[in-house]
This record gives C-alpha cells, sequence and structure tokens, in this order.
C-alpha cells in the first residue's frame, strides 16, 4: 500500500458511515498504522447526506483538514450518486466503492466519467443474509479494507471478532452474524 | 497568611493586599466603627422598657447586645442611626435624638 | 513505557480528567464539548473516580458552582464551548479575581451568530481579558498533555488562577487519532493533592471570598492578578521541564518548526497547525525556507519571545481564527505586532482570518499564504492586509 492512503466516506444520517470509519480507524490502529477517524459534522438529522474521512499511514499524521482527493470513496447509500458528487477529487489509481445490486459497468454511467475501478458490494443482501437486518456499515467496512489492501482478510477478521466482543459485549448473539456479513463482503469484492 | 484587617486601608500598598482580597480572619466588621455614619442617635428609656426584645433582631448592626434575655445600652460605635428600632418598640423606650450623641 | 491508544480529543481529555480524579466536577451539556461531562460522569457511575459531579441548569452556573467548589477548597473544573462559555462570562471573571485554580476544558467553537457549531476560536479569544491561562492545543495528544500539566500551573503558589485548556471543536475534539498515554500511578504523582492554604471548609479558620472592593481597592487587586499571570510564564516553562521529564514530550510558550533558519514563517494557534507544516515540508522540499509558530499559551502572552522567534525571517503571516471587528485585523495579528514593535523588529508581516464558522483550512491554503509572503519579499508587492483565507 502506498505510505498514506486517504478515503472519504459518503452516507446518510442514521446509516452508520461515521462509526464505520471511526471502527476502519480502530482496526488499523490496532495494525500499528498511524491513523485518523473523523466526520465533517453539521447540522445533519437522520437521512442527510454526511461525510466522514479517514487517514491511515505509516507515519504520523499531522494534517487536520477535510480530504478532497481521496484514494478511495465509499459510498454507503447508492441514492447519495444522484445528490453529491462522489467522485470528487477520487484519484485515478484508487476506487470507488458503492453499496449497490447492480454491477460496476451498470453504475458507472452515474459516476460523472470517473474513469478508476470501480467496485460493488450489496451490502443490502450480504447484511440481510447474514445478520437478518440492514446494517450496511460492516459489510462496506469490510469492502473498503478489501479494496484498498490497508491490512490481510485474517489480520481484519481477528481485529474486528475483538472489537465486536468489546462493543456487543451485552449481545453476544450479534457478533457471529456481523462476522458473516464481514466474511460475505470482503469476498464479494475478491481480492 | 491569616489576615490582619488593621493593617489594610486605602492606602495599602497592592504588595501589601491579599491573594483575590480574601480576608482569612472572621468578625472583621467590628473594626469598622460605623458609628461615625451617624447623624441621629437612639435614646434608650429604660424605664419604660419591658425587655420584649423586638428592638434586638431588626437592628441591621447588631447594636443591641443582648445578655441573659435582656437588652443592654446600645453600642454606639457601631450604630448608623436609622431608627427602626424606636419605630418598632410598642412602649416609646426608644427615640431618636437629633445628632451624634 | 508509554500505552499507545487511539482517541478522540474530547476522549483524550476525559481520560486525563479521570487519571486526575478532581474532587468536584459541575457542567451543563453543549456541542461540541458534551462528550466531556458525559464521560466522566460515566467514570463516575462506574466507580472508577470519586470526582463529585454537579448537573446544573445552564453554564452560569456551572461556573459559580466551581467557584463555589474551588473556594470551598476542592481541585475543581468544568468543560464548555461557545454559547456555553460566553454565558460563563461574569464568573469567568469572578474565578480569576478570587484567585481559584478551576480548570476548563474548552472545545473551540464559533460564538453565534450566525449559529454555527463548527471550530472557529471565537469563544476562547473572546474570553482573553478575563485573566484566566489559556493554553492551546493542535491536537489530541497536546490536549491530553496540556490537561496534565493544568493543575500544576494553576495551583502553583506564585500563580493561583484559572487555567483554560483548550482544543479545536470537531476537527480535533471528535476525531479519533493515535495518542500516548501516560500510566494513571505516574500522572497521580505528577498532579499530586490539592493543598490550598485558606479555604472555606475549613473548621476553626474562617474566611470571607470575593469582598466588595471600594474604587481605592480595585486596581491594586488587578496588578495582583496581572503579577500572577507574569509569574504563571515561568511555572508553565518549569512544569513543561516536569513533564517532559516523565513523557518525553517538550512544551514551551510555543512550537516552532523549522523556524531557526526561516525566511517565511506562519504564525498561528491549534489544530491548523498541523496542516500548515505539511505545506512547510512541502515547500521545503521546492526549496523555500518556510517555518512554523504555533502559540501554545496566549494568556500569560509571551510577547518578547514571540519578537524574538520572528527576528530573523524576512516575512511573517499571522494567522486568526477570529474576527475582532476592530476592522484592522484579528486579536493574534494585533498583539504580534505590537510585540514585535515593542521590541523593535521591524519585520514585514501579513494578517490573515481563516476557518471562521468551521472553514476548512487545508496544506494548499498554507502554501497560498507562503506563496504571498514571498511576493511581498521578492517582489516588494504590498502585503494585503486581513484577508480572508478561502472567502468566495
Amino acid at each position: 500500500m502506498n505510505q498514506e492512503i486517504e478515503i472519504r466516506w459518503h452516507g446518510r444520517g442514521g446509516q452508520g458511515a461515521k462509526t464505520a470509519a471511526l471502527l476502519l480507524a480502530d482496526v488499523a490502529f490496532k495494525t500499528g498504522k498511524y491513523v485518523q477517524g473523523f466526520p465533517e459534522y453539521g447540522p445533519e438529522r437522520m437521512g442527510a447526506p454526511i461525510t466522514a474521512y479517514n487517514r491511515i499511514s505509516d507515519d504520523r499524521i499531522r494534517v487536520h483538514s477535510n480530504i478532497y482527493d481521496p484514494d478511495y470513496v465509499v459510498v454507503v447509500d447508492e441514492t447519495l450518486l444522484h445528490s453529491v458528487d462522489v467522485t470528487a477529487g477520487l484519484k485515478k489509481d484508487g476506487a470507488i466503492i458503492i453499496n449497490t445490486a447492480k454491477t460496476p459497468e451498470e453504475v458507472r454511467p452515474q459516476l460523472n466519467g470517473y474513469e478508476g475501478r470501480v467496485v460493488t458490494v450489496d451490502a443490502r443482501n450480504i447484511s440481510e443474509e447474514a445478520l437478518g437486518k440492514y446494517f450496511p456499515n460492516s459489510p462496506m467496512l469490510a469492502a473498503v479494507v478489501a479494496t484498498s489492501g490497508v491490512m490481510g482478510k485474517e489480520q481484519f477478521l481477528k481485529e474486528m471478532e475483538a472489537s465486536y466482543k468489546h462493543k456487543f459485549a451485552k449481545k453476544p448473539e450479534v457478533i457471529a452474524g456481523n462476522m458473516k456479513a464481514l466474511e460475505m463482503a470482503f469476498d464479494a469484492v475478491g481480492c | 497568611m491569616r489576615t490582619d484587617i488593621t493593617k489594610i486601608n486605602e492606602q495599602t500598598s497592592h504588595t501589601g493586599l491579599t491573594e483575590g482580597m480574601r480576608i482569612c480572619a472572621s468578625g472583621t466588621s467590628r473594626l469598622f466603627n460605623t458609628g461615625e455614619w451617624r447623624n441621629s442617635t437612639p435614646v434608650y428609656h429604660e424605664e419604660q422598657c419591658k425587655q420584649c426584645l423586638l428592638c434586638a433582631p431588626v437592628c441591621p448592626d447588631s447594636s443591641i447586645p443582648v445578655k441573659d434575655g435582656k437588652r443592654l445600652a446600645f453600642d454606639l460605635d457601631h450604630c448608623k442611626g436609622c431608627g427602626i428600632c424606636a419605630n418598632v418598640c410598642p412602649f416609646g423606650a426608644i427615640t431618636m435624638k437629633e445628632g451624634i450623641e | 513505557m508509554a500505552i499507545k491508544e487511539r482517541m478522540s480529543g474530547n476522549e483524550a481529555v476525559s481520560y486525563a480528567i479521570k487519571q486526575i480524579n478532581p474532587d468536584v466536577m459541575p457542567a451543563f451539556p453543549i456541542t461540541p464539548s458534551t462528550e466531556i461531562p458525559q464521560m466522566v460522569s460515566t467514570y463516575i457511575a462506574n466507580g472508577e473516580i470519586d470526582t463529585e459531579f454537579i448537573p446544573v441548569e445552564s453554564e452560569h452556573s456551572s461556573m459559580s458552582a466551581a467557584i463555589g467548589a474551588s473556594a470551598a477548597g476542592a481541585r475543581t473544573l468544568t468543560a464548555t464551548s461557545s454559547a456555553g462559555l460566553a454565558f460563563m462570562w461574569e464568573e469567568l471573571l469572578l474565578a480569576a479575581s478570587n484567585r481559584l485554580p478551576i480548570a476548563l476544558a474548552l472545545v473551540l467553537r464559533t460564538l453565534s451568530g450566525p449559529i454555527n457549531i463548527n471550530c472557529d476560536h471565537s469563544d476562547g479569544m473572546g474570553a482573553r481579558d478575563t485573566g484566566w491561562i489559556q493554553i492551546y492545543a493542535e491536537n489530541n495528544q497536546e490536549a491530553y498533555d496540556n490537561f496534565i500539566q493544568a493543575y500544576r500551573i494553576a495551583e502553583h503558589k506564585d500563580v493561583k488562577l484559572p487555567i483554560m485548556i483548550c482544543q479545536d471543536g470537531f476537527i480535533t475534539s471528535h476525531a479519533v487519532e493515535n495518542i500516548e498515554l501516560l500510566e494513571d500511578e505516574k500522572v497521580k504523582n505528577f498532579v499530586g493533592e490539592y493543598q490550598p492554604e485558606e479555604y472555606l471548609l475549613n473548621p476553626g479558620k474562617p474566611i470571607s471570598v470575593g469582598p466588595y472592593a471600594v474604587t481605592n481597592y480595585v486596581m491594586e487587586g488587578k496588578k495582583n492578578q496581572l503579577i500572577a499571570l507574569e509569574n504563571a510564564k515561568q511555572v508553565i516553562l518549569d512544569v513543561a521541564k516536569e513533564f517532559a521529564g516523565i513523557s518525553g514530550r517538550e512544551y514551551g510558550f510555543f512550537g516552532e518548526y523549522k523556524t531557526e533558519d526561516a525566511d517565511y514563517i506562519i504564525l498561528l494557534i491549534g489544530s491548523a497547525a498541523g496542516t500548515a507544516k505539511d505545506a512547510a515540508d512541502q515547500l521545503r522540499k521546492e526549496g523555500v525556507k518556510a517555518g512554523i509558530l504555533k502559540l501554545r499559551v496566549f494568556r500569560p502572552f509571551p510577547a518578547k519571545e514571540i519578537a524574538q522567534a520572528l527576528k530573523n525571517c524576512k516575512a511573517a503571516a499571522i494567522l486568526d481564527r477570529c474576527e475582532s471587528y476592530n476592522t484592522n485585523g484579528g486579536v493574534l495579528g494585533s498583539e504580534v505586532t505590537a510585540a514585535l514593535y515593542q521590541n523593535k523588529i521591524m519585520i514585514e508581516t501579513v494578517n490573515y482570518m481563516y476557518g471562521l464558522g468551521g472553514r476548512d483550512f487545508t496544506v494548499e491554503d498554507a502554501r497560498g499564504v507562503f506563496e504571498d509572503l514571498r511576493n511581498i519579499v521578492e517582489h516588494n508587492a504590498a502585503p494585503e492586509q486581513f484577508k480572508y483565507i478561502g472567502l468566495r
């Protein structure tokens, strides 16, 4: 991977894009990286478009601005493609990861002429199959890790399991489903 | 730094003031002779007094000392001559007189 | 051994509070500082610390309660932002004039209006004349480190003043980043027990706090506050030195990044300093001698030291994240140029406004400022003062 990668998340308030960005910072930290995970705050409410960011680096990160030329963009809600310029500044040798049942070829026309790699993940299908509910953030987190290669699958799953054990200490029954969702999404990206 | 209030007055240099103007002592108001502010003075007519003690608690300056259930003479070092005691006395045992005596 | 962790700036300050275990925390929630009382009250609820938390109905009350608690002899703190700090206004001055070493975790946010929740420095800078010590952080690490040093400075016998530990709202308060924490025991030993000489809850030794001062006493009282702030300068340096001994991290009145041989220096406060350092590094690679002076201690203002640090550069940009409405620049612009003039250092300076209401400040923006400085020096161009960076 590059010395520093920058990721921009697009979601809607309440879908967990911010949580996913913070979880990504968390797992990347555990692999010994320097990390940043931060949302862009405004008066947003449930359903409003929101943006969150990650920087992951081998060196200490000093910059404290938003990310304008990301290596990767994650779109947690495909309806945002109509209203938000999600590929703005996205590097050509990077990738955009979109939660959709469509194929990359089907969504590419909506990406303002973006020429780089397009990855699609059917997070709804994965989430409903693994968890019986629609929580897109776990599958999207796995998809961005798989696509960017910030860490290997085995290490990622191991760290996530530890995080879930901590996070869901009072609801251990949901851990297996979440782990399954991560693995399915990781494999769907196929890296 | 227990405060000796007698050493602080309006001529004191900043180095002689306490930290945060704090006064580390109690009962220091006794040292201020507010009786000097008076231009009218209460006169106590002991023979009229029934020792009902209505006067003592209304005095804003605690200038009517009470001992063994009986009021004593006025503390004129601190009495400002407001006249509340004279007003509250039902028996005419306190009257106000012009002047500081 | 340092403990490597990752946490947000608010988590970092809350963790420092947990390690210090102060006596009393009155607080009222306001974005973006809300998480601090929330996290501290969780520590209390979990029995991890025995701080007395006082839920109050406003910031006016939280600072009033803090004053009462501190006067009573308790190590006291609160947290707030923006309008919350403004609502404490009257009490801020009283805390300082009563010489109470209260700590306030200030999470910097625009002071309305227009109403806005994002970062600028109008709340902190607005409170610059209240008599508090103010220390600003670049990131979560500095917010944590500054908080651990706070009581040692505030409670020092030559100081006895309240202290604000400030960090940028959302930009650092809500950003998860790497951090190195100190062991609980180390923090405990460093901070020590609070042993005030005179306090209200001291049987047999009564005191009066905050008496009315007639005209003949007020100037002398203010002078004593000023002397305490002057004393704070040495104490801040001494405490920082001792802190370096346990943490390995060094602090002074300001942090100098590649300023020693710099032709062009940007002087600023807070999280944007890190961003500006990246710009300086880029320019250094291009052969431009760029440096950053990040002010940490704003009150007391290290005027002489700043002037000395800037004296060898050709031009300096002073960046303000707060409008002063004097139509002659920002707070920092005015104070730094006064410091230069008083010390007879006549370098070229330009004063900018940036980041108001959370407007992003990028590496490109910092490069643009350096570009302006070069243009002024190399082409003898007249500096355009008080420019708003990124204004549409």
